[in-house]
C-alpha cells in the first residue's frame, strides 16, 4: 500500500503535511529538517525540488528555490540526502518537483532513485492528466509510485471523478485559483468550494493546500478535507529561525 | 491545409508540443483549444481579420527586391516588409487576430509578455483599439534596453509589471505572465510567439500564416514562381519564422533557413542558441528543444537582442529543426549589429535586431545569382537606435 494512505488509515482527521524546499536554508538542512518534523509529529513530509522556473509557487517558495540552487542543491545532491535517512525515517515522503526535472534526469532513473529512498508519491503539477494517461501513468505503476493530483476551484465535476478513480494516496485540493503564498484567511467563496467538494463523497482522502498558513487556517481546512498543507509559512518561519525550533512551528500550527 | 507540420489532437508536432499546465489553467485551455479553429475558420472571423489587416496595420506588406543586397551577395534577394507593419513588426498580425478570438470567447482582461516590447506594443495597441484591460509583463532588463516601446505600451494604455525574477528577461516575463494567469484563470492570456501549452503554438501560426500566404501570391507576380528557393527568418520563440515557412512547410523543395542569436558565441556561455545548446524538455507549457543543465534547471540565454533572448524555440520549430526540414543556423551580436549597419547604408532600411541576425547569415552561405531568397524583414530598429548608436560609437 502507499506509505502516504497508510497514514490515513490510521488517521482520518487532522492531518498536517508541511513542504519545504530541499537545501533551503543550506543545503545540509534537508535531513535536519525531516528528523525535526518527523519529531514534531507532523504526518508526512513534502520535499521540494528546487526548480528554476517553478511557474505554480509564489515568492517565497521561489526564493527558496533560488537560494538553494545557489547553495549548490541538485537532484543528485537530493537523493544522496534522502538515502542517508532512508532507514530511519519513519514519515512518508512525497517528492513535489516539476516535470522537466524528471524529464531531463531521465524518467526511469528518476522513478529508479525515488524508490531506492524509500518514496512512492509524487506531486508534479505540471503533469497534466492527458500525458499521465498516455505516458506517465504506465511508468508510475511500473515503479509502485502514485502521482498526486490537483483540483481547484475550477475543475470540473467529471474531471474530479476521473481524478479521484486514478487517485491511490490523496488528493491535492488547491484552495483557491492562486500559486502557493499564505493568504492569511479563508473565504466565504473557498468555503462553498470545499463544501461542494465534500459533498461528492470522493472515495479519496483530500488535502487542502495552498495559502494555508497558521492555526486558523490550518483548522478551517481540515473542517472540510482530511487535512492541509502547508508550504510558504513555514518557508518563511525558516528564513527566521533555526532549524531547531522547528517543533514551535508546528505547535502553533496543531495549538 | 493537412500538413504534417500541423500538431495532433493533443498539440504535438511529432514529440513536441502538449499543454504542461496547472490544472488551474486546465479550463481556460480547454476553452480555447475547442473553439479556436472554428473561430478562425469562420467567415465572420476571416472577415474582420483581414479587414483590419488590411486597413488597420496596413497590409499587405511589401515584397521589396533588395537590389544593392542581391548585388553585393550574388543571388536574388527579397524582402518580406514585415517592418512596415503598423507597430512595426510582425506581432501585430497575431495579436489582432488573438484579441478577435478573446472577444469572441466573451473575455475582457488581456494579459502578455514581452521581450523586445514589440508584441507588448503590439498587444496594447489592439487593446486600445477594442477598449479592453491590459497588463504587459516585460523583464526589468529589458525595461531598461527597450525604453521607447514601454514608453509606446504606457502611452498606449496598458499596464507594464517589471519580472523581477531570473534573469529579468522574456523567459522570466512569460514566467510571471502564467503565474498571473493562474491567479485570474479569467483573463485571456495573447501570447506572443509560437510558444507556450497547445493551442498556442498553433494558433499564433495560423494567424502569422498571412505572411507567407501573401509571399506566394507576392513572389508569382515578382518571378512567375510562388516557391523561392530559399526563406530566411530569425528566431526566437519563432513566430516570425513560422508565419514566413507556413504555406512553404510542405514544400520540400523549398529551404527554410531559422536563424538564432548565437550571442556573443555558440559556445561562450553567453548565447540563445537553443537548437545547438538544448536538449528536449518543458518551458512555458510545451516540450520542445530548451537550454539546460544536467538538472533540468533552465539555462539562462543571452543576446544583445531582446526578442531572441529566450532559452527555447516554439514545438514546431523543434520538430522542424529535429525532422531536419529547416536548416538552423545562428549570428553573434556582432554580425548581426554588421548586418543591420550594411541593410541601413545600402538599403536605406534600418531593420529589429532581432531581424538584424537572419541578414547576417548572408555572408556564411553559398550562394547562386539565380538563387531566389526571401529574408523576413520582421520588425523595424527604432526601438534599438540606442544600442545601434552605442556600437557605433564604439
Amino acid at each position: 500500500m502507499n506509505s502516504v494512505k497508510r497514514i490515513f488509515q490510521h488517521k482520518s482527521q487532522q492531518i498536517l503535511s508541511i513542504y519545504f524546499t530541499a537545501g533551503f536554508p543550506k543545503l545540509a538542512d534537508t535531513t535536519t529538517i525531516i528528523k525535526e518534523l518527523e519529531k514534531s509529529g507532523v504526518d508526512f513530509i513534502e520535499v521540494g525540488l528546487p526548480y528554476s522556473d517553478p511557474l505554480a509557487d509564489g515568492p517565497t517558495i521561489q526564493k527558496s528555490s533560488h537560494e538553494a540552487l545557489q547553495n549548490g542543491i541538485n537532484l543528485d545532491i537530493v537523493f544522496e540526502q534522502l538515502m542517508s535517512i532512508k532507514n530511519t525515517n519513519k514519515t512518508p515522503l512525497v517528492l513535489m518537483g516539476y516535470l522537466n526535472q524528471m524529464l531531463k534526469y531521465g524518467e526511469h532513473k528518476f522513478c529508479q532513485k525515488i524508490v531506492e529512498c524509500g518514496i512512492d508519491t509524487v506531486i508534479l503539477p505540471d503533469l497534466p492528466m492527458v500525458e499521465f494517461e498516455n505516458h506517465y501513468k504506465e511508468l508510475f505503476d511500473a515503479y509502485g509510485i502514485t502521482n498526486v493530483f490537483l483540483i481547484t476551484p475550477q475543475t470540473t465535476e467529471e474531471r474530479i471523478k476521473k481524478i479521484d478513480d486514478y487517485t491511490k494516496s490523496f488528493i491535492y485540493m488547491v484552495a483557491s485559483s492562486s500559486i502557493t503564498g499564505a493568504k492569511g484567511e479563508i473565504s466565504k467563496q473557498q468555503i462553498d468550494y470545499f463544501e461542494r467538494i465534500k459533498q461528492m463523497n470522493l472515495k479519496s482522502n483530500l488535502v487542502i493546500g495552498f495559502g494555508i498558513s497558521d492555526n486558523k487556517t490550518y483548522s478551517k481546512a481540515c473542517e472540510y478535507a482530511n487535512g492541509a498543507i502547508i508550504g510558504s509559512a513555514f518557508i518563511n518561519f525558516l528564513e527566521q529561525n533555526s532549524v531547531a525550533k522547528i517543533d514551535e512551528f508546528v505547535l502553533s500550527i496543531k495549538k | 491545409m493537412t500538413s504534417k507540420y500541423q500538431p495532433d489532437k493533443n498539440g504535438y508536432f511529432g514529440q513536441f508540443g502538449g499543454a504542461f499546465i496547472p490544472e488551474l489553467l486546465y479550463p481556460n485551455v480547454k476553452e480555447l483549444e475547442d473553439n479556436y479553429i472554428q473561430i478562425i475558420e469562420s467567415e465572420e472571423f476571416q472577415k474582420e481579420y483581414k479587414s483590419l489587416l488590411k486597413d488597420f496595420v496596413g497590409r499587405p506588406s511589401p515584397l521589396y527586391f533588395a537590389k544593392r543586397l542581391s548585388a553585393k551577395y550574388g543571388a536574388q534577394i527579397y524582402l518580406k516588409r514585415e517592418d512596415l507593419n503598423h507597430t512595426g513588426a510582425h506581432k501585430i498580425n497575431n495579436t489582432i487576430g488573438q484579441i478577435l478570438i478573446a472577444q469572441k470567447l466573451g473575455k475582457t482582461k488581456i494579459i502578455a509578455e514581452t521581450g523586445a516590447g514589440q508584441h507588448g506594443v503590439a498587444t496594447a495597441t489592439v487593446c486600445a483599439l477594442m477598449g479592453l484591460d491590459c497588463t504587459v509583463f516585460m523583464g526589468e532588463k529589458d525595461i531598461v534596453r527597450q525604453a521607447p516601446n514601454v514608453a509606446r505600451m504606457k502611452m498606449l494604455g496598458a499596464k507594464v509589471v517589471p519580472a523581477t525574477s531570473g534573469s529579468k528577461t522574456l523567459k522570466d516575463a512569460t514566467n510571471e505572465a502564467i503565474r498571473y494567469w493562474i491567479q485570474h484563470p479569467e483573463t485571456f492570456y495573447l501570447i506572443g510567439s509560437v510558444v507556450g501549452p497547445h493551442p498556442h503554438p498553433d494558433m499564433v501560426a495560423r494567424l502569422q500564416a498571412v505572411i507567407s500566404e501573401e509571399m506566394k501570391w507576392q513572389l508569382k507576380e515578382k518571378t512567375g514562381n510562388e516557391n523561392p528557393d530559399t526563406i530566411i527568418a530569425c528566431v526566437g520563440g519563432g513566430s516570425n519564422a513560422a508565419g514566413a515557412f507556413y504555406h512553404y512547410m510542405d514544400d520540400e523543395e523549398v529551404e527554410l533557413i531559422a536563424v538564432e542569436a548565437a550571442g556573443l558565441g555558440v559556445n561562450s556561455g553567453e548565447s540563445a542558441a537553443t537548437s545547438q545548446l538544448g536538449q528536449v524538455g518543458i518551458i512555458h507549457g510545451s516540450k520542445t528543444i530548451l537550454m539546460q543543465d544536467e538538472y533540468g534547471q533552465i539555462v539562462e540565454p543571452y543576446s544583445i537582442s531582446a526578442g531572441l533572448d529566450y532559452p527555447g524555440v516554439g514545438p514546431l520549430h523543434a520538430f522542424l529543426y529535429e525532422s531536419g526540414r529547416a536548416t538552423f543556423m545562428n549570428a553573434t551580436d556582432q554580425e548581426a549589429l554588421d548586418a543591420a549597419y550594411e541593410l541601413t547604408k545600402i538599403e536605406g532600411i534600418i531593420p529589429a535586431l532581432e531581424t538584424a541576425h537572419a541578414l547576417a547569415v548572408l555572408p556564411k552561405m553559398t550562394l547562386k545569382k539565380d538563387q531566389v531568397i526571401v529574408i523576413n524583414l520582421s520588425g523595424r530598429g527604432d526601438k534599438d537606435l540606442e544600442t545601434f548608436i552605442k556600437h557605433l560609437k564604439e
